[in-house]
């Protein structure tokens, strides 16, 4: 399958980031090599097959529905943030 | 494992690890060296013995922690720079259960940015190298780890294996290595990055240290859904109720129970076990070990499992599915790097992201985005996991037949640094053959296998059913 610099564009938009000229052009090389590598999969025959998505074999887990006791309170989980004020997460203006 | 008691002093045990850290530098294996917590830690455990106080089976024991566990000593940051910055407020569940034994961390690993990787090469703390050869890679993405134990810096080292990332650098350094079963220890506070194939697992120097390790770490942890119940049960316990009978496991039993979370190991008679190779993964190193196995009586059986040729395909979409969703909660807002490069909410998002994560990050992000995306999710992801269902189904085929599988851990022993790291896909095929134990979710224990002829280390890797970890470690204690 042939990669071309839109797919990237949408893939970089997908995944949330930006990307520089040179890496584009260096991932579309790598990307066609890996998608033309599990494209192999087409081969195989998986008619009427189940997909498996997790291999646990337990199901349906239960626990009471209460709050738990918490490793990390309100303060120091805020003390991460780069930028705080109030208590609360500045982030730059949305729009 | 060398314990602190009354004749050996944790602070002793301590000091001599730091300076091995010191001596061992120019290895790059640290991200993090715990130099003033550790002694402090090393120095109660010697105030409890000296008062005749209980401690813990790991009490005094140095050990390595892989940068992507959480806990409150050093920056966890997976070595990748969106995480610089971040010290964690909440322990994983695995540390909590070493450090209430005693064990004392003694540094911080350095791994493959977010464990992407089969080199140790893709980390923003530079290359670590390999314990015998500095020109060659330490394998990754636990490298750091495996360099640790293998210069017996440390006695243990953490690692996680979501696709051979204990087991390819156990094999490049000379040690042991183990990737449990999946769920066999919670991966609570572990740095996600494919939540269905992501194992904690550990390197050691000798086999019988990762029984006590498993027997300190597995079981269920309520902080994780997926652990299981108690399942691992140390052969010391047998050796102790049953002396003089070896420790094996009931087979038929362990089939009739292994599905309802029962099976237990019980005490039996001598019995032969069974071992299988597999068609088309071979080398010269397993044929040497099958001679070895088959005069000590062992039955070597030829098994087939057609679609294993599938498995590196199948874990190239699975995995990067998984992680892309999981690398999605890295915004630089709530913690770790923030780019200073941004005006709005969306630049924040992007240029954090493009600045923070490595090249070989960002690859697998696109790929798991490609085949998650509409038009492709049906050939790509719901393709991949049915051809998963295929794989597991020859696993459970094949262990009717053999007790355990013995494959090489990766094609080729440690390769140059440089050599594949401008050709991902080849970096990929490292895998081939260790990336199967995850799908399927299988245990399987790397072991000290040869040497090539220019001295490089190469290990081989014993798979068993699920469950089958305590059986593993035991053979692998009698036998290899």
């Amino acid at each position: 399958m042939k990669i071309t610099r839109e797919d990237i564009d949408h893939l970089a938009e997908l995944s949330n980031f930006s990307l520089e000229d040179a890496e584009k052009e260096s991932l579309k090389g790598d990307l066609e090599n890996i998608i033309q590598y599990i494209s192999e999969l087409s081969n195989l025959d998986t008619d009427g097959i189940s997909p498996t998505f997790q291999v646990f074999e337990m199901e349906n887990v239960w626990r009471d529905d209460e709050i738990l006791a918490q490793d990390a309170d309100r303060e120091s989980l805020l003390a991460l943030t780069k930028e705080e004020e109030d208590h609360q997460i500045k982030i730059p203006k949305v729009l | 494992m060398k314990i602190a008691n009354k004749m050996t002093k944790a602070v002793d045990l301590v000091q001599e690890a730091l300076e091995k850290v010191e001596k061992y530098k120019d290895y790059n294996i640290f991200t993090f060296v715990n130099a003033e917590n550790a002694l402090k830690k090393a120095a109660i455990i010697d105030a409890k013995i000296k008062k005749g106080e209980p401690v813990g089976r790991l009490a005094g024991v140095p050990y390595a922690l892989k940068d992507n566990f959480l806990s409150p000593e050093g920056e966890t940051t997976a070595s990748a720079k969106i995480l610089t910055g971040f010290t964690s407020p909440v322990t994983a569940t695995s540390v909590k259960k070493l450090e209430d034994e005693g064990a004392i961390m003694i540094g911080r690993t350095n791994l493959d940015a977010f464990a992407h990787g089969s080199s140790t090469e893709n980390s923003y703390f530079g290359v670590t190298k390999n314990a015998k050869d500095k020109t060659r890679v330490a394998g990754g993405s636990s490298g750091g780890s495996a360099v640790a134990v293998a210069l017996d810096i440390v006695q243990f080292a953490t690692g996680t294996d979501t696709g051979g990332s204990i087991r390819q650098p156990a094999s490049f350094n000379g040690v042991f290595g183990l990737k449990p079963t999946y769920g066999a220890i919670s991966r609570y506070g572990v740095v996600a990055m494919a939540s269905s194939t992501d194992c904690v697992g550990f390197f050691t120097r000798e086999a019988s240290d990762l029984d006590l390790l498993m027997s300190i770490t597995a079981g269920r942890d309520p902080k994780d859904q997926t652990t299981l119940p108690d399942f691992y049960e140390s052969s010391e316990g047998d050796k102790k109720d049953f002396p003089g009978q070896r420790a094996g496991y009931d087979r038929a039993l362990a089939r009739d129970t292994r599905d309802d979370g029962l099976a237990r190991r019980v005490s039996r008679e001598v019995l032969s076990y069974r071992i299988g190779v597999i068609k088309d993964f071979k080398s010269d190193i397993l044929d040497k070990k099958v001679k070895e196995l088959s005069a000590k009586g062992f039955e070597i059986k030829e098994v087939s499992l057609p679609t294993l040729k599938y498995a590196l395909a199948v874990y190239y979409v699975t995995v990067p599915a998984e992680l892309s969703s999981n690398l999605s909660r890295h915004d630089g807002i709530r913690y770790g790097f923030r780019s200073k490069d941004a005006n709005t909410l969306s630049d924040l998002y992007e240029h954090t992201r493009a600045e923070g994560f490595m090249p070989e990050n960002k690859r697998r992000i696109m790929i798991g985005n490609f085949v998650l995306s509409s038009g492709f999710y049906d050939a790509y992801f719901m393709k991949a996991a049915k051809a998963r269902t295929l794989i597991i189904n020859e696993y459970e085929k094949a262990f009717r037949d053999v007790d355990f599988l013995l494959t090489p851990v990766s094609p080729n022993p440690a390769f140059k640094i440089g050599e594949k790291v401008n050709d991902p896909l080849a970096m990929y095929l490292e895998d081939v053959m260790s990336v199967p134990a995850n799908l399927a979710g299988l245990p399987a224990l790397a072991f000290p296998a040869g040497e090539t002829d220019n001295g490089l280390p190469v290990g081989l890797q014993l798979l068993g059913p699920r469950r089958s970890d305590a059986e593993l470690i035991k053979f692998a204690e009698e036998n290899l």
